[in-house]
């Protein structure tokens, strides 16, 4: 957890609200208050032992099937970078929306940001998906918004004015490539297009963990690569990556953890 | 991890910036003057959302259809019973050797006498005559036939009106005569009529049950259209007040033009049959609807109604979306 220490320069970032360390860590002092203002601790923070996420002995069931998945163990630490694996139907989206609070595991321990989900109220849920960052694989952008719209919607469901936003927006866009697109609407994007629009939807709330579910699936080759360097990029910055994949090829190419899932079970090559 | 870290720091596009990676194209930081502004988080205009206005419409103008019948026709009772309730007969029979006409003038002047009355009149020969005329046809000579005579009896207080004293006077004193309060017909006629107002009032129920349903349906209907939109929200963060409020405002704005819509239609409705039935006044047809209807006016109880029932409409919408929307999100995580 070294590498992250020699940054070059970044004139572009400078002008998104990234060196927002400043912002950020407001933002972060915000939900600590609000969360220590219900009289909880925040318990572990990132940095920290127990890391952004971590699961012990997780399992999940759907219904009364078999275990989809059995006996996990994982963390994710900050500034992490790690490729999700496995056969088809080896349950990586299962783990992924376990990750991102959308299902509760049958058994185990799931605590994110330090904090035991199993435990968590639900009036806490919004304020954590809000540190975790989703590109969808169907990207899930909506129709009637326009591409900035659709990026900007996580700051505009904190019921900001458009004016204190709009700026950080039209920099992410022009960031993921997006700059001239940003008033067209999700059907007239390419499959590319859509799935920037949907990496920079999860990005524009600087989250502290990014989970990205077959982000390269629907692109070239070329694009995948630029797309993969525009994660390690993020990564470099400070967020946790966490991308799902059965791109062997991709993986190839940036050596990094591999959590590989195989019938329900989880195997990790660091 | 420090494998990858080291790759990293080899990574040629360090610093760079991944706007160079992507291919450039004409970029604009602002948007474009006359561009729209934020478009409602809520789809504007959909099919279902149509259909629900449309819905919310027509149900709110059979509601306030209904309240305005049942209102006419609780007035036009409570008109007939005043009537019939304001009027007695006094009626002579002819009794040999006995000159009826002078009966019915003693009666007449007992009846006036009494607290309550306001006139007492008998009835003329010719009168008896016009009033026979369907049975017997003119230009009959009457005085030969026994007929008995009428006294007609207005009444301006018909609760002051003692009509068993009365009674006991006029055939203490009357010979031949009975009063007739019309008692029969006032009893059959109140029951008639709190029979319809009961039916019109349970009919009134019936379409306002109708109406909650089929709002609470079609409001979920379009909302169903909407649970992607529901979704996305919860997973970006949003907070479900927030987005129970987008909702509530929308499909109350919704629900408002529906019913308001409905409301009006309902209130020109009235306005026209009420022109045009008092227009063709003095028409034989008319005088006998006038008599079963009274005046066909809708009171102001009528329209306050139709404005109540659009906004208890557009309420029942906003509130249906509301525990649509913390339905879906509960019934995520």
């Amino acid at each position: 957890m070294s590498g992250n220490q020699t940054r070059g320069p970044r004139p572009v970032f400078a002008l998104f609200g990234w060196q927002g360390a400043d912002e950020r860590r407001e933002n972060r002092v915000i939900v600590n208050r609000s969360l220590t203002a219900r009289g909880e601790s925040r318990g572990v923070c990132e940095g920290g032992g127990s890391g952004v996420i971590r699961f012990e002995n997780v399992g999940l069931r759907y219904g009364m099937g078999p275990e989809v998945l059995r006996d996990l163990n994982l963390r994710i630490d900050p500034r992490s970078f790690q490729f999700l694996t496995g056969p088809s139907g080896a349950g990586k989206t299962t783990l992924l929306r376990l990750l991102f609070l959308a299902l509760k595991p049958t058994r185990g321990l799931i605590t994110v940001f330090g904090r035991d989900t199993a435990t968590l109220p639900k009036a806490d849920l919004p304020a954590l998906r809000r540190r975790i960052g989703v590109v969808y694989q169907d990207f899930r952008l909506l129709d009637h918004l326009t591409t900035f719209e659709n990026v900007a919607l996580p700051l505009r469901v904190l019921g900001r004015e458009e004016s204190s936003y709009r700026a950080d927006v039209v920099e992410l866009l022009k960031w993921v490539g997006l700059g001239d697109r940003m008033h067209a609407y999700p059907p007239v994007l390419s499959g590319g297009e859509k799935q920037r629009a949907a990496i920079a939807r999860a990005l524009i709330g600087q989250p502290e963990i990014l989970l990205a579910d077959e982000p390269t699936g629907n692109v070239d080759p070329p694009l995948a690569k630029r797309l993969l360097r525009l994660f390690i990029e993020l990564n470099r910055l400070g967020t946790s990556v966490v991308i799902a994949t059965h791109d062997i090829g991709l993986m190839n190419q940036f050596d990094a953890r591999r959590l590989v899932l195989h019938e329900g079970r989880l195997t990790i090559y660091e | 991890m420090s494998e990858a870290a080291e790759t990293r720091t080899r990574h040629p596009a360090r610093g760079a910036g991944l706007a160079a990676l992507l291919p450039r194209r004409n970029t604009r930081t602002r948007r474009p003057p006359g561009a729209p502004q934020m478009g409602p988080i809520v789809p504007a205009a959909s099919i279902a959302s149509r259909s629900l206005t449309m819905v919310v419409a027509i149900m709110s103008f059979l509601a306030c259809l209904t309240l305005g019948a049942v209102t006419l026709v609780r007035d036009a009772s409570r008109d007939w019973q005043n009537d019939v309730t304001r009027e007695l007969t006094i009626q002579i029979r002819p009794v040999d050797g006995i000159d009826a006409d002078q009966e019915a003038a003693k009666a007449a002047s007992i009846a006036a006498a009494q607290p309550g009355v306001a006139s007492a009149r008998a009835l003329e020969q010719w009168e008896n005559a016009k009033l026979l005329e369907p049975w017997i046809g003119s230009g009959l000579e009457l005085t030969d036939l026994p007929i008995p005579r009428l006294v007609v009896v207005t009444l301006d207080a018909p609760d002051a009106v003692d009509l068993s004293a009365l009674s006991a006077r006029l055939a203490a004193e009357v010979r031949g005569a009975s009063l007739d309060d019309h008692r029969t017909w006032s009893d059959r006629l109140k029951t008639m009529a709190n029979a319809t107002v009961i039916v019109g009032f349970s009919i009134l129920g019936l379409v306002f049950v109708a109406t909650v349903l089929s709002v609470v349906f079609a409001t979920r209907g379009a909302m169903a259209s909407n649970d992607d939109v529901v979704s996305v929200l919860t997973l970006v963060g949003a907070e479900p007040r927030f987005v129970a409020r987008e909702f509530q405002r929308h499909f109350l704005l919704l629900g408002l033009r529906g019913g308001l819509a409905g409301a009006i239609g309902a209130a020109l409705l009235f306005a026209l049959l009420s022109l045009t039935i008092g227009r063709s006044f003095a028409t034989p047809e008319s005088d006998q609807v006038s008599a079963l209807f009274g005046q066909f006016a809708i009171g102001p109880t009528g329209y306050v109604g139709a404005v109540a029932i659009a906004f208890l409409i557009a309420v029942m919408t906003a509130v249906t979306s509301r525990i649509t929307v913390y339905r879906a999100i509960a019934g995520g995580i």
